[in-house]
């Protein structure tokens, strides 16, 4: 039973809610840094890591608010964890494990402001899940996020070199192209596994 | 102070959305009904006129290297505010919003204002420009919505007009409901929509540059 719960809940972040197309959090960082494949990874991987570590956090950062009868502090609470916690994987990274830093290096301080972060911490609160499950959505839920992006990066590579009409070139053309993979994505929302 | 030229850098030159390209994601997510649009855009224009005025006050005492980290705290404490008035006052629009409105803490406009313009500018200058800018972001959002609710769903006004509770409104009927686009009002529909206003941006300042240097 607890599996099953739990692969629902990773199948709904990853296709069927996808992040992206079909919750519209965390657009900035999707739009923005899509212009190559490998960025775009980049990104995705760390947005993904992150998201399963805000997940944890807020989830006991939450526990004690609701203990102290301080829960409309949410807000301000998650906020100051995500960007605590982002300063300190810098941090750590920088220390320990270098390779991964120059990796991610220019992305890690832009996630502070990723809606998806945020996002997925108060969907955790929203939605009532348990610990498993609050880490299980984060992480799934950058999952989606990386794949979004890593799909949407490869057409755009594409469309680069295309000619589209005058006015439509840059971003409009961008926006049109993740309109049409979150079409193919709607097809998703029929999915029904149990 | 010049309040005509800063509303025109709000509304068409500047345009938070359409220009420069931020807040996206709630531009996206909740211009599905007027209602929704309406209270996200005063939402967002009360907050940013606040954090604003207050960044700009705060400027000489914040040390430059954590500022951004002041910001958000400043930011995070008017959303809660306005989050647990719309609790209090208008809970439509606030179960309508959902996590949309904490999520304003990251709203890129927000936080891009106040580094951009009200942490090196005077408190009236920053007073004018949250104003300006949110009523910029207000427009672009209605816009959307009308666009996005007449084709997609054939009403206007939903929310706000047609008799029924607020929030729960049908809005007026002026399409037939059966040659209604549904896909506009579906998340797929943000995209195509916001791609068409910010080409259409496009067209129309390349347009008026054009005209400029023709008059040269």
């Amino acid at each position: 039973m607890e599996i099953t719960s739990l692969l629902a809940i990773s199948l709904g972040a990853i296709l069927a809610n996808n992040f992206i197309f079909a919750q519209f959090l965390g657009i900035c960082p999707f739009l923005g840094v899509s212009k190559k494949i490998d960025t775009a990874i980049g990104m995705g991987a760390a947005v993904t890591f992150v998201m399963g570590l805000a997940s944890a956090f807020c989830f006991l950062v939450n526990k004690v608010l609701v203990a102290l009868d301080l829960a409309f502090m949410q807000t301000v609470a998650f906020i100051l964890v995500i960007a605590s916690l982002v300063q300190f994987v810098e941090m750590f990274l920088k220390k320990f494990v270098p390779t991964l830093y120059t990796a991610l290096g220019v992305y890690l301080p832009l996630i502070t402001t990723n809606c998806a972060v945020l996002g997925v911490a108060l969907l955790n609160v929203q939605n009532d899940y348990n610990f498993i499950e609050s880490v299980v959505y984060g992480i799934t839920g950058g999952l989606g996020f990386l794949l979004a992006i890593f799909l949407f990066a490869a057409v755009r590579e594409q469309t680069e070199f295309s000619e589209t009409p005058k006015s439509f070139e840059g971003f409009p053309i961008a926006l049109v192209t993740a309109g049409l993979i979150a079409l193919a994505f709607m097809g998703f929302s029929g999915l029904k596994v149990w | 102070m010049n309040f005509s030229k800063q509303l025109k850098e709000g509304l068409i030159t500047q345009n938070p959305v359409l220009v420069q390209l931020l807040g996206m994601c709630s531009t996206l997510a909740i211009t599905t009904s007027f209602f929704n649009g309406l209270g996200m855009g005063i939402s967002v224009t009360v907050i940013l006129t606040l954090s604003n005025i207050f960044i700009s006050l705060l400027r000489k005492i914040i040390p430059n290297e954590v500022r951004i980290a002041c910001y958000i705290v400043v930011i995070a404490g008017f959303v809660t505010c306005v989050d647990l008035i719309l609790k209090a006052f208008v809970p439509a629009l606030s179960n309508s919003l959902g996590v949309f409105i904490p999520l304003i803490v990251v709203n890129c406009i927000i936080l891009g204002r106040a580094e951009a313009f009200a942490s090196k500018n005077g408190v009236g200058a920053a007073t004018l420009d949250g104003i300006c800018q949110g009523i910029g972001y207000t427009i672009v959002l209605i816009i959307m919505c009308v666009f996005r609710e007449l084709l997609g769903a054939g009403t206007f006004g939903g929310g706000l007009l047609g008799g029924g509770e607020l929030g729960a409104a049908p809005g007026l009927r002026i399409i037939p409901e059966q040659f209604g686009i549904k896909i506009l009002t579906m998340p797929v529909g943000g995209f195509l929509t916001l791609g068409a206003l910010i080409a259409a941006m496009q067209w129309a300042l390349s347009k008026s540059e054009k005209k400029k240097k023709e008059a040269k």
